[in-house]
């Protein structure tokens, strides 16, 4: 599905991504983690073709990602990032239909399928004529999955979606998400600095540090056996805060 | 001399023109002109944006209808009316004037002159220094002025061999130029102070300032730069002062009045002489030269409109000074119209009685509302074609976009005035060097707030644009111009307002508009006169500025607005 093969990428300074080989496997949820500027949203912008790699080559359904060949791509994916990136001029509506708009669809075949991604998302049909402004936080990811999914693309990228929500929304969209992700079946490549929610959301982690893939492996192995010191401090620093609010509840 | 009939050169083209003295004879055809006009398109490009596949909460596209709509209403407004039509014959003649009272009576006379001869005219009045009516005379864009010998023959060829009156001739043959008789009467430079002070001092020849070089002379700039004029004054006579400035001629008088100068140059005929108590001084050493009043044509009158250059001709020497100066003294200070003045000479000169149809005040206003709405909206409608689409090369390409800020905003510093003479070559005088010159000064607004509205659009939601697939156009066209049409708008705003007052300039080339009142009232010392020129300016700033901000407020759409406008109340709730 995605293949990233000998990705190298730098800005200016040290490289944000050293020589990364990943396979995304189809149908799954691979989730990218690491601390702040271990390259993981880098990944994700090269997959998007935001930016192109220094050398090495990224793989989409077969075919090398080109620049000239960018928007067939893109077409088959969907894209969300940490606040949504609506477009602040148009209603939920618009933002929603943008791109079925600009293909041709016509209106027979839009509104069904919006009507079907609100109800999938659960966000009430009056709020179609909101602009982004006029939404809460929660809402306003809620309406750019329903945009990001309204292709009906073949992968969904997602860059810390659920990163500036306050905890009991983040909760509750969560298990929302991953039901959505189990009922579409879509490949979904997300990055998160959240371990809980990458155990929570992943069939497969990828650790990642400075642009180096560190391991990568189901939840439960990662877990359990570390292949390098770097690995369990990382998931020792991020179980310390659970085990801080057991001890006040016991 | 006499005009001899030549091989009339081919018509040439008359740039369209419509600025008529205040009263005027033939109506009709100046409807007429009007209407052959009002059928010619200003544009309609913005509209093809389209095709747009939003079908609600369109701004970019409700910008595009806005404008259109605006623009072509004022534009079909105020239009101005095209040459006129060929029916009319024959050829109408063009008379112009210089911006000072005695050439404006005089270029009335003509006209009145001409159209009792059975021969359209038009007069452009006040339309500049002698530079502009030489040119123009030059290039046929007026067909006569009146000028006097000694500006010809020091100032416009100086340097030429033009000693003797065959000389004289063929130097202005060449140029295809001729000259009449004198009209009977001198107006020369003469060196002028307060009477009081003149008293005290015991001025009484121009050599007399020199034993006072703390005296503060004040000229008309033209004056001041004239090769006849205070260089050669200074040397001739070895004049010390230092303390020397140049303006308005007609405000040199108020300067004296206010006691900002003490020395000034006046016009012999000028009304002002007694009425500010001035004395002129003797020249003693015979430095200016005679200035007779005498009128240049193109020599293809005589062929091409022989009854008006007969009665023309008519006129020569039958004013005396005194003549000239009381009818200067009606406009100046006994607030007469040139017209009136024009039409009182021609009765106790020539004994012909002429009447005439006056156009009241609101139809002043209205034409002059008109003139100034078509210029800007002609120059503003050009400027947004040109200078959006710049806006967004600019944006796009971070270099280009640097230089084309550079160059527009190096335009913005010409002084319009400068601007406009530098256009005069090229493009003559009147509508068109001023639309053009309020294009230019139009265009840097509108590509700086272009540039900035698309360059502050956040990257995340450009990005998005990028990412469900939306080609570089449709990203431009469905997400970027829409939401920098806020500041585009303003752009166009700030254009608009700086218009309405830069166009003001424009009646010193003849191009109409409220800035002929100004210019006249400048002139005439009247400031109500400037008041009906500057305060329907100012209105109609400020009338621009309203309709663009409704505007504003129709285009920009709710997403973007304060959330208080829609009163929607934001649950907290996911």
């Amino acid at each position: 599905m995605l293949r990233f093969e000998g990705v190298w990428k730098g800005y200016g300074g040290a490289p944000a991504l050293a020589g990364v080989d990943l396979e995304v496997p189809e149908a799954r949820t691979t989730v990218l983690i690491g601390p702040s500027g271990c390259g993981k949203s880098t990944l994700l912008r090269l997959a998007a073709g935001l930016i192109r790699p220094d050398r090495g080559r990224i793989w989409f359904e077969g075919e090398p990602l080109r620049p000239d060949r960018l928007r067939p791509a893109r077409l088959r994916m969907g894209y969300m990032i940490q606040d949504g990136g609506l477009f602040p001029h148009l209603t939920v509506r618009d933002n929603v239909t943008l791109m079925a708009r600009e293909l041709g669809w016509p209106r027979d075949r839009r509104e069904p399928r919006l009507a079907e991604l609100a109800e999938m998302v659960q966000l009430p049909a009056d709020l179609l004529a909101r602009y982004p402004i006029e939404l809460s936080g929660g809402q306003r990811q809620r309406v750019a999955l329903m945009r990001a999914l309204m292709l009906d693309p073949d992968l969904l990228l997602l860059d810390e979606p659920l990163g500036a929500l306050d905890p009991m929304i983040r909760f509750e969209l969560q298990r929302e998400l991953k039901a959505i992700f189990a009922r579409l079946g879509k490949t979904v490549l997300l990055v998160t600095h959240d371990l809980a929610e990458a155990v929570f959301f992943g069939h497969r982690l990828v650790l990642l540090r400075a642009g180096q893939v560190v391991q990568q492996a189901a939840p439960s192995v990662l877990l359990a056996r570390p292949t390098e010191p770097f690995v369990a401090r990382f998931v020792e620093a991020q179980r310390e805060p659970q085990r801080v609010l057991l001890g006040a509840v016991g | 001399m006499t005009c001899q009939a030549r091989r009339a050169t081919p018509h040439r083209a008359v740039t369209p023109e419509r600025r008529e003295t205040p009263m005027t004879f033939d109506r009709r055809t100046l409807r007429r002109a009007g209407d052959d006009r009002v059928g010619a398109k200003p544009q309609r490009r913005l509209g093809s944006f389209a095709p747009w596949p939003l079908e609600r909460s369109d701004p970019a596209r409700r910008l595009a209808t806005i404008l259109v709509l605006l623009l072509i209403a004022i534009a079909l407004a105020g239009w101005s009316p095209g040459p006129l039509a060929e029916d009319v014959a024959p050829r109408p003649v063009t008379i112009g004037s210089k911006k000072f009272t005695e050439s404006v009576i005089l270029g009335e006379t003509l006209r009145l002159l001409a159209l009792d001869a059975g021969q359209p005219a038009r007069h452009r009045a006040e339309l500049g220094g002698t530079r502009i009516l030489w040119g123009a005379l030059l290039s046929g864009e007026i067909d006569i002025y009146p000028e006097y010998s000694g500006t010809l023959t020091r100032e416009i060829l100086a340097g030429e061999d033009v000693g003797s009156p065959e000389s004289l001739a063929a130097a202005l043959a060449t140029r295809g130029i001729r000259v009449s008789a004198s009209l009977g009467f001198q107006n020369t430079y003469a060196v002028a102070v307060p009477a009081a002070l003149a008293e005290r001092l015991e001025l009484r020849q121009i050599s007399d300032l020199q034993a006072h070089p703390d005296l503060m002379l004040g000229f008309s700039s033209e004056f001041l730069d004239r090769a006849d004029g205070w260089p050669g004054l200074r040397q001739r006579y070895r004049l010390p002062q230092t303390r020397v400035k140049g303006l308005d001629h007609d405000l040199v008088y108020r300067g004296i009045a206010a006691g900002h100068i003490d020395v000034t140059v006046v016009y012999t005929t000028d009304a002002e002489i007694a009425r500010y108590g001035l004395r002129m001084l003797e020249d003693d050493l015979g430095y200016f030269a005679d200035y007779e009043a005498i009128l240049l044509y193109r020599a293809e009158l005589a062929a091409e409109a022989p009854a008006a250059l007969a009665a023309f001709h008519r006129l020569e020497g039958k004013v005396d000074e005194a003549t000239m100066a009381r009818m200067n003294a009606k406009v100046k200070l006994g607030g007469a119209s040139e017209q009136a003045a024009a039409v009182d000479l021609l009765s106790e000169t020539l004994g012909l009685s002429v009447s005439v149809s006056a156009q009241g005040f609101w139809g002043q206003m209205a034409r002059r509302t008109l003139e100034h709405l078509g210029l800007v909206a002609a120059s503003l409608t050009a400027a947004i074609l040109l200078a959006v689409p710049l806006g967004v090369l600019a944006a796009q390409h971070p270099r280009l976009g640097q230089l084309l800020l550079a160059i527009t905003g190096m335009i913005q510093t010409i002084p319009s005035l400068a601007l406009f003479v530098f256009l005069i070559p090229w493009l003559g005088i009147g509508w068109l060097p001023t639309v053009v010159a309020l294009f230019l000064y139009s265009l840097l607004p509108i590509i700086r707030n272009t540039h900035a509205g698309l360059t502050d659009i956040p990257v995340p939601i450009r990005e998005s644009a990028d990412v469900i697939g939306l080609t570089r156009g449709a990203r431009l066209r469905l997400v970027e111009l829409p939401l920098a049409a806020n500041t585009i708008l303003a752009g166009i705003k700030t254009s608009a307002v700086l218009n309405v007052g830069t166009a003001t300039v424009a009646a010193l080339i003849g191009a109409g508009g409220y800035g002929q009142p100004i210019l006249t009232g400048i002139r005439l010392d009247d400031t109500a006169l400037i008041m009906q020129g500057a305060v329907p300016a100012a209105l109609l700033a400020l009338a621009l500025q309203g309709v663009f901000e409704l505007a504003e407020h129709w285009v920009v759409p709710r997403g973007l607005r304060p959330r208080k406008t829609r009163g929607a109340s934001v649950e907290k709730a996911i």
